[in-house]
């Protein structure tokens, strides 16, 4: 009982998308809050859900039997026309790739360890047999004036793909991405064009500590001039990648340290997808839920759990982490009027934190309830697996914060 | 210098670098999707640490270029630097680059351009000895102090001028202001804000020359880039890690350091451990070379040697020219710290007036031409603030284009269009 009410105390203090702390809640005489209270402890002291609102009770007319889809809707479509292969989402990526790098010659990837290494994880491995050492160039460890490079050669007619063996290793980089990649376009009027993918592994791992646990999508998220995409399935890995080489715009491609062995059956026939528009998972009526990357499959997890409890939450990956896709996500708010953002970045100035202020500013005449967002916490991701279990989200509290945001 | 490269540790033989004629067929195969300098196995059997190499390493750059110069027998009658369309070519520079700063500092004064500017006077040698050997296919990469880098490599006075004064007919139709200068058409590079940012830059230009070589078998791609700074860059890591890759990968790169002995306010001497910057090439496997950067001759002889090595695919070279800005850091900067002692002995040498000597008693030009001169550039740049002013300002529809190569990066609106579509954008009114 004690865990459960820990768990359920870490939710409630990320769940709240204003600023309050944990111990504040228990004690804070807001009205509220003390009715939030009320009807958490009773879910809480129960441990199972007691059927209150009429709300719930016209939910649960709507009987929803059919299981929470493990794939996203768009491959379904695309499948149909072919067996396809089936792969991991490390191959997928180095199939995209492959497949630009034979399409045009001018693609080239550089980065440390990516040539006859093969890539830290592997998504480059076999490309510098195939290609060379130039066109998969395996570079010093100097991230700043390797980018830095990377970006000299888009503006004379390459298009690199530039691979931080780690994103956190990009920080070292953050001057050329931010005033070269970024601004260069525009200070020079237009003359030249940055067509680079920057792309990595980030996201907390399996206890890798605290640099190399880094989300460094909230702190590029200002720098403009840029994209930032975040892939989640094999199929949108390779999908992702083909689009961000074919872009001319600068890209950042996030890939997520703990996705690269899923398997997933992807189409034979070339695809690519929209560097701009989010992916509908789980379409449903009752709430919004708002996803990218690993958190995507966190969000899944939970959803199965509230299907069996009757909800119909509808779950989108936003996939675009910059721009926001406000067309499907204006869509399902419209339809649900509750929002939930689930994500990995840290509570202070994350994805979910311009999420929540993107949606507010433009649809908030369409809301039934605050938009509640689920962070990590701010905190540098400790070695230890229990405390680092404990500062990303879990399947557990976005339950929670669902049910609470149904009431 | 070319004696220097066959003695130090390279895997693969000259000759694949030296030959470029076009019949010369198999010099491309040893580099068909296989193995090539930086990368092989063969480097760790050369120990670089050898004696041989660094003496030979000290022995080529230690050698003033004037003396190299006296010890040459010239086989023609002429034994001129440079012929009298030359010294025209290099005098009409060098005025155009004083005449084009000194209006600057006028027009800033007068409030016609604003923020940071940072005049380039006194180290005219540098850039008019450079730039002048390059191609229009060659690229020049620059710092804050650009201006007269754009107008050497053929980038119209009227375009800078108007740069300047923020107007829509400049370079980056304003959007760049003084310490941004780019024209894709003359390959200038930047014009960047932060020191040590435009090396990379460079390195990634060199990088692609070799690539169109190497990759696309553009077999006639020798395309060289040129990588400008100054004596505060030689101490940021941004310098030290290029040089690396530059030498590993042999790029068609000369790294130029303009060394006015000045970052801002610092010293160079009190900032930098050890000041003599041409010896950190040799560190880092290529010739470093000390010149005169207020002679304009002498630095012609050795870019001369530092273009053709990188054309020829031997590598880059480091270039220390040691100059002197007659000006302060920026037309904010009071400069107070400067002794005007030093000021003094350098105005003595301002490489306009050492060209003309040499002109002079070489009999190679006279009075008149050099004062048509004169007047021609001050024509130019009387006209180029006029054309400047005359330019209209940026509009308000201005605002939101070039931010995006592809405007649909700026993503999907509410109402289901690409919000570039949206007129509100073209207008610029619309919120980003």
């Amino acid at each position: 009982m004690a865990a459960v009410f820990q768990g359920l105390g870490a939710a409630t203090a990320l769940s709240v998308s204003n600023s309050l702390d944990s111990r504040k809640f228990l004690v804070s005489s807001r009205k509220s809050l003390s009715e939030r209270k009320a009807s958490f402890l009773v879910v809480r002291s129960d441990g199972r859900v007691v059927p209150r609102s009429n709300a719930r009770g016209r939910r649960a007319e709507q009987l929803i039997t059919n299981a929470v889809a493990t794939k996203p809707d768009s491959s379904a479509v695309s499948t149909t026309s072919k067996p396809g292969h089936e792969l991991l989402l490390f191959e997928a990526l180095r199939e995209g790739l492959e497949e630009e790098m034979d399409r045009d010659p001018h693609v080239c990837v550089m980065g440390e360890d990516v040539g006859h290494y093969g890539g830290s994880y592997k998504v480059t491995k076999g490309l510098a047999d195939k290609y060379g050492d130039l066109r998969v160039l395996d570079t010093p460890i100097a991230e700043n004036s390797f980018t830095g490079m990377g970006i000299g050669a888009a503006m004379t007619g390459l298009r690199p793909i530039i691979e931080g063996m780690n994103m956190g290793f990009l920080l070292l980089a953050f001057n050329q991405i931010s005033n070269n990649c970024g601004m260069l376009h525009y200070t020079s009027g237009g003359q030249f064009k940055i067509p680079v993918v920057i792309r990595g592994p980030g996201g907390v791992g399996r206890q890798l500590g605290a640099e190399h646990s880094q989300r460094l999508e909230s702190y590029f998220q200002s720098i403009p001039g840029i994209q930032m995409v975040a892939c989640s399935t094999p199929y949108n890995a390779k999908g992702l990648m083909k689009a961000a080489i074919r872009s001319e715009n600068p890209v950042i491609l996030f890939e997520h340290v703990l996705l690269y062995n899923l398997k997933e059956r992807i189409p034979d026939e070339e695809y690519i997808c929209s560097l701009e528009e989010a992916e509908m998972v789980r379409p449903g009526e009752h709430v919004t839920i708002l996803t990218y990357s690993r958190m995507r499959y966190h969000v899944m997890q939970a959803a199965k759990t509230l299907v069996n409890k009757g909800y119909d939450p509808e779950v989108i990956d936003i996939r675009s982490l910059k721009p926001f896709d406000l067309y499907t996500i204006g869509n399902s708010v419209k339809k649900t009027h509750r929002v939930l953002i689930v994500e990995e970045c840290m509570r202070t100035g994350g994805i979910g934190a311009s999420l929540t202020a993107a949606i507010t500013e433009n649809f908030h005449d369409y809301l039934d309830a605050p938009i509640v967002c689920l962070s990590s916490q701010d905190v540098p991701t400790p070695y230890a697996g229990t405390l680092e279990e404990w500062t990303v989200v879990q399947p557990a509290q976005i339950v929670t914060a669902v049910e609470k945001l149904c009431q | 210098m070319s004696f220097a490269t066959t003695k130090f540790a390279h895997p693969i033989p000259l000759s694949t670098t030296a030959a470029r004629s076009n019949d010369h067929k198999p010099f491309l195969d040893p580099f068909k999707a296989t193995r090539f300098l930086g990368s092989t196995h063969k480097f760790r059997f050369h120990p670089l640490t050898n004696s041989n190499h660094t003496n030979i390493h000290r022995r080529s750059a230690v050698v003033a270029v004037s003396d190299v110069l006296k010890a040459k027998k010239p086989k023609s009658t002429s034994n001129l630097l440079i012929t009298k369309e030359e010294g025209l070519e290099l005098y009409e520079d060098m005025v155009l680059g004083r005449a084009f700063e000194d209006m600057c500092a006028q027009m800033y004064y007068r409030g016609k351009m604003f923020g940071f500017v940072h005049l380039y006077n006194g180290q005219e040698a540098v850039s008019t000895g450079f730039i002048k050997l390059l191609k229009k296919e060659d690229c020049v990469a620059s710092t804050y102090r650009d201006h007269v880098h754009a107008l050497s490599k053929g980038v119209s006075p009227r375009a800078v001028m108007s740069e300047l004064f923020g107007k829509t007919t400049g370079c980056c139709r304003g959007q760049g202001g003084s310490m941004h200068m780019f024209s894709s058409e003359h390959n200038v590079l930047g014009g960047f804000a932060f020191i040590g940012e435009g090396i990379p830059v460079a390195t990634g230009a060199a990088f692609t020359s070799k690539y169109r070589r190497e990759v696309l078998k553009e077999a006639d791609c020798d395309h060289v880039t040129v990588a400008f700074f100054g004596d505060g860059t030689c101490n940021n890591g941004q310098f030290f890690e290029c040089l690396n890759m530059a030498a590993l990968w042999k790029l068609p790169i000369v790294f130029v350091v303009e060394n006015n002995l000045w970052a801002i306010g610092m010293s160079h001497l009190r900032a930098t451990s050890d000041p003599e910057i041409w010896k950190k090439g040799p560190a880092f496997g290529m010739p470093g070379v000390h010149v005169d950067g207020m002679d304009v001759l002498k630095v012609r002889e050795v870019a001369k040697e530092a273009i053709g090595r990188a054309r020829r695919g031997e590598g880059p070279t480091l270039v220390e020219c040691e100059t002197y800005r007659f000006r302060g850091h920026s037309l904010a900067d009071p400069d107070e710290l400067r002794d005007p002692a030093e000021k003094a002995h350098y105005a003595t040498r301002d490489p306009i007036t050492a060209l003309k000597k040499y002109m002079f008693e070489n009999n190679l030009v006279s009075e008149p031409e050099l004062k048509a001169i004169e007047k021609k550039i001050d024509e130019v740049v009387e006209e180029a603030v006029e054309f400047a002013d005359e330019s209209p300002h940026p509009g308000r529809s201005q605002l939101l284009e070039n931010v995006f190569a592809d405007p649909k990066g700026f993503g999907i609106g509410p109402d289901g269009r690409y919000r570039c579509e949206d007129p509100k954008f073209t207008e610029g009114t619309a919120h980003v």
